[in-house]
């Protein structure tokens, strides 16, 4: 019974962790301007990471994979958010604009 | 129910290409790439299950770490270039 709930709820993670996914993926590719598909690619980066490890912990159970699949999910949770603040960070400082901003400027 | 999400993580892989590819900024590809490493990291973890070999989840680590190394001296590189410039300018 309770092996049939952590499934469900495994597999329940992971549809929506694939779904983050790959919304994230079609953010990124069709989203106008820089910073917004930085904003659809750190989706994937943290939401989807969570869901899918969270899942697949789930069905690790009590293991070392499971403390294995942890120590990922944690440092990608640290790097990627860095990653991505380095990146609007380099990018802002170097001049590229927010979409919205140079329509302003046009205008 | 691995196939699955492995699938959604190859396709928005391949999206990520083709931002790459495509990108009209530099920071458009740096973050295309940056996406397609992490991604990597997580499609590693997840064919570990399905192929139910948990060798592979050192590999995600691995993958991960190098990955992070790898976009931050990316950026070094890029974030330098234009105060250089600037500096430059001022002399």
């Amino acid at each position: 019974m309770i092996e049939l709930v952590l499934d469900i709820l495994s597999w329940v993670l992971l549809c929506t962790g694939g779904a983050f996914v790959l919304i994230g993926g079609i953010g990124a590719l069709r989203l106008p301007g820089f910073y917004t598909r930085l904003h659809a690619a750190s989706l994937t980066e943290t939401m989807a990471t969570i869901l899918i490890f969270a899942g697949m912990i789930l069905q690790a159970g009590l293991s070392l994979a499971a403390i294995k699949l942890f120590a990922i999910m944690v440092f990608l949770l640290l790097t990627a958010p860095t990653a991505s603040y380095a990146l609007a960070n380099a990018a802002l400082q170097s001049g590229l604009r927010p979409v919205a901003q140079r329509e302003g400027e046009d205008a | 129910m691995y196939v699955v999400v492995s699938l959604a993580i190859l396709v928005t892989m391949v999206l990520a290409l083709v931002r790459a590819l495509r990108g009209p900024s530099v920071y458009d590809r740096v973050l295309a790439v940056n996406m397609f490493g992490t991604k990597t990291a997580l499609l590693l973890a997840v064919i570990a299950f399905l192929f139910e070999r948990p060798d592979f989840l050192d590999l995600a680590l691995a993958y991960a770490l190098i990955n992070l190394v790898g976009v931050l001296a990316v950026l070094e590189f890029i974030q330098s270039k234009p105060r250089k410039a600037e500096a430059a300018d001022l002399d």
